[in-house]
């Protein structure tokens, strides 16, 4: 009786830990949140991936929150010509596989286009799956490489500035303040690795010399290793291309080994959990990145300015926390594929055109004008420079 | 910079992520040397210690005692989990009991996610005041506080094992199960003990590190794994080991980062895993071959 009893209780406490480990894991997959159907008519089904939980959730949880918030926005006001949307979302966790099944599983669903991912890596992940199912994938990730080669990427648009205008934007920068001697450091992942190279071309461009090039871990905590060889280069300028938590580790060790040169970091760090993190090291930062941060500071003139104060206000409104550009992305990847869906109607084919086709829509990353050689469309005059002043952000001079 | 100042940065960085890597893998070895399995979810304590500890001083809760709190409260959380799960499997071989604490890894990651959300949080340095100068190298306050701690948590715990007759029963569950219940020693009463310990280790690890490394519901995962190639570059049974073991991984991962390629980091801990694991499967400071039959 009590050997059986015994073996009851281990029984019964593995099948405590079995379902401990599905609610764990059933958290990440919880997100899949379907809108309510309020019309007759048969709803569109739209589908977005991600980077909801895991290394790159700082970029993925505004851009679920905004996606979200557009399309009951939508829905609430008749949906797409009385078409409500059924927005199918999914979590890749920051992992490429995952992305990849995410994929299969929303074409396999008969979506017809997909927003998302959130960054480089899981979206390259997903590029074939978009290709071969021929279903359009706005993604709101920055690498080139997402499309381009452009003949190979028929399907696949993205809405974030390509690292490669970033490149170019930080290079003329630090042409414009003399700055021709500088290191570069980056993320050992997609994101770092496409920053990288788009820089040193950019840099040579610029006639500017890269001295010391350095790699750092998404988990990494203390770069102080990396620096040190920076520091014995002795260069003009700093140049980090990361996201938070490690662009944030970077910075914080960047001050706390006493170098001074001025830090210039790339649009990876757009939001405020990057100053959350990084404390007061990050005063002095500056990076270039789309206008939404100082939205209030432009000049009227701006086409942008209107599209840019209301979505801030609505994000902030509806207590999503702080404004950032990875939701803007997002916004636009959203706005896109609705304008496309309206034009064309429930026809992949016809959506894909319409996406291409996209001339002057002003969003919120920039005024795109999409074209068959450029699945981007945004130009250098999208992004402006900000600097970190008293953890907040202003127009660099 | 000069040579000798720029190895010296690397070593002190390197002595920092060390002793972090030494005070999970005293957890590991401490589990080991008791009950004779691997408990993978070591790394999960450290995370549990750091995000109770951000949480507190987010409630206002003063530092000390949110210290003290926080060790109790993952103190409780495991000898919770040492008494349902471990227990009741106890009849099962080590190796079950292996996965039965990698499933409890899993299962409290997944926990915390719930409970914490994705965000990295970040805690406040003990101390304030700028990093320190050392001959050229820089050093920030809060690695000091780092190897101090582990320097007081080897001697307490290698004090506990080799001196009391407390750590001797400890031991002699390692050596011999049935010869120690024999001789009137509780083994279950001994591995709550040696989980229970285990849990304060790691969680005043990760209340100590959490001020640099920022604090995830993840970030338990590549710490339980360091620790782990610590332990047994360490021999897996010796406390002093695990320390040396852990520093000695720091400051190679440091060394690599600096010398060789940044971007070689974690795998330059992994090759030594497997070299180790290879060469000397005794561990480069333990002895050679394992007690256990």
């Amino acid at each position: 009786m009590v050997l059986r009893f015994r073996r009851m209780s281990a029984i019964l406490a593995i099948a405590l830990i079995l379902g401990l480990l599905l609610t764990g894991c059933g958290g990440g997959n919880a997100n899949t949140e379907k809108s309510a159907t309020t019309e007759t008519k048969e709803p569109y089904k739209i589908g977005a991936i991600f980077d909801i939980s895991g290394t790159s959730s700082s970029l993925g949880i505004p851009e679920r929150d905004t996606v979200q918030m557009i399309v009951d926005e939508v829905n609430k006001s008749g949906g797409i010509n009385g078409h409500p949307i059924d927005l199918i979302m999914l979590d890749n966790k920051s992992n490429e596989t995952e992305s990849a099944l995410a994929a299969k599983s929303l074409i396999q669903q008969g979506v017809l286009a997909i927003v998302g991912p959130s960054a480089s890596g899981t979206t390259m992940a997903i590029i074939e799956a978009a290709q071969k199912g021929e279903t359009p994938l706005v993604s709101a990730a920055a690498s080139i490489r997402i499309v381009d080669p452009v003949k190979d990427r028929k399907w696949v648009f993205k809405t974030a500035q390509s690292d490669s205008l970033v490149a170019a934007k930080i290079a003329t920068y630090l042409k414009s303040k003399g700055l021709t001697k500088i290191a570069f450091a980056s993320m050992n992942n997609a994101f770092g690795d496409s920053g990288r190279a788009q820089f040193e071309k950019a840099a040579a461009q610029e006639g500017i010399t890269i001295l010391v090039k350095e790699k750092f871990e998404a988990t990494d905590t203390i770069m102080t290793s990396q620096l040190t060889n920076i520091k014995k280069a002795a260069p003009q300028a700093v140049v980090a291309w990361a996201i938070p938590p490690s662009a944030s580790s970077f910075t914080a060790n960047f001050r706390q080994l006493g170098l001074t040169m001025p830090l210039i970091h790339s649009h990876g760090i757009g939001n405020k959990k990057f100053i959350e993190l990084a404390g007061d090291a990050a005063n002095g930062v500056v990076f270039p990145v789309g206008k939404l941060l100082v939205a209030e500071g432009l000049p009227d003139t701006d086409p942008q300015k209107a599209v840019l104060v209301d979505y801030a206000t609505k994000f902030e409104a509806n207590k999503f926390g702080t404004r950032n550009t990875f939701g803007g992305h997002a916004y636009d990847a959203i706005q896109i594929v609705i304008d496309a869906v309206k034009k064309a109607g429930p026809d992949k084919a016809k959506i894909r055109d319409e996406i291409e086709k996209t001339q002057n829509f002003t969003g919120i990353s920039g005024v795109f004008n999409m074209s068959p050689t450029d699945h981007n469309g945004l130009s250098l005059d999208s992004m402006v420079m900000v600097e970190i002043v008293n953890g907040k952000w202003v127009l660099a001079k | 910079m000069t040579l000798a100042s720029e190895l010296l940065q690397y070593i002190l960085s390197g002595l920092t992520m060390g002793g972090i890597y030494a005070l999970v893998a005293l957890g590991f070895v401490i589990i080991h040397n008791v009950t004779g399995i691997i408990n993978f979810a070591q790394g999960e304590f450290v995370m549990l210690g750091a995000m109770f500890m951000v949480t507190l001083v987010g409630l206002k809760v003063p530092t000390p005692l949110a210290l003290i709190i926080s060790i109790i409260l993952v103190m409780i959380v495991v000898g919770l989990i040492e008494f349902g799960a471990i227990r009741s499997a106890r009849k099962a071989s080590p190796v079950t009991l292996v996965i039965i604490t990698i499933g409890l890894s899993t299962a409290i990651r997944g926990i915390a996610l719930l409970v914490w959300g994705t965000n990295p949080y970040r805690l406040e340095p003990f101390t304030k005041g700028g990093p320190i100068n050392i001959g050229g190298a820089t050093i920030i306050p809060q690695s000091l506080w780092i190897i101090g701690t582990t320097v007081v948590v080897l001697v307490l715990t290698y004090f506990l094992f080799e001196y009391t007759y407390f750590g001797k029963a400890l031991r002699a569950c390692m050596v011999n199960k049935f010869a120690a219940r024999l001789m009137g020693i509780s083994p279950q009463k001994m591995s709550l003990f040696a989980f229970v310990f285990s849990a304060a280790l790691g969680a005043l690890a990760g209340i100590v590190i959490a001020p640099i490394t920022y604090v995830t519901y993840d970030m338990g995962l590549m710490l339980g794994l360091k620790g782990f190639v610590a332990a047994v570059l360490g021999g897996l049974s010796s406390t002093p080991g695990a320390v040396i073991g852990g520093l000695a991984l720091g400051v190679i991962e440091s060394l690599g980062a600096g010398l060789v390629s940044s971007g070689y980091k974690d795998g330059i801990a992994f090759i030594i895993l497997l070299l180790v694991l290879f060469l000397k499967p005794g561990g480069v400071f333990g002895t050679s071959g394992s007690k256990r039959v």
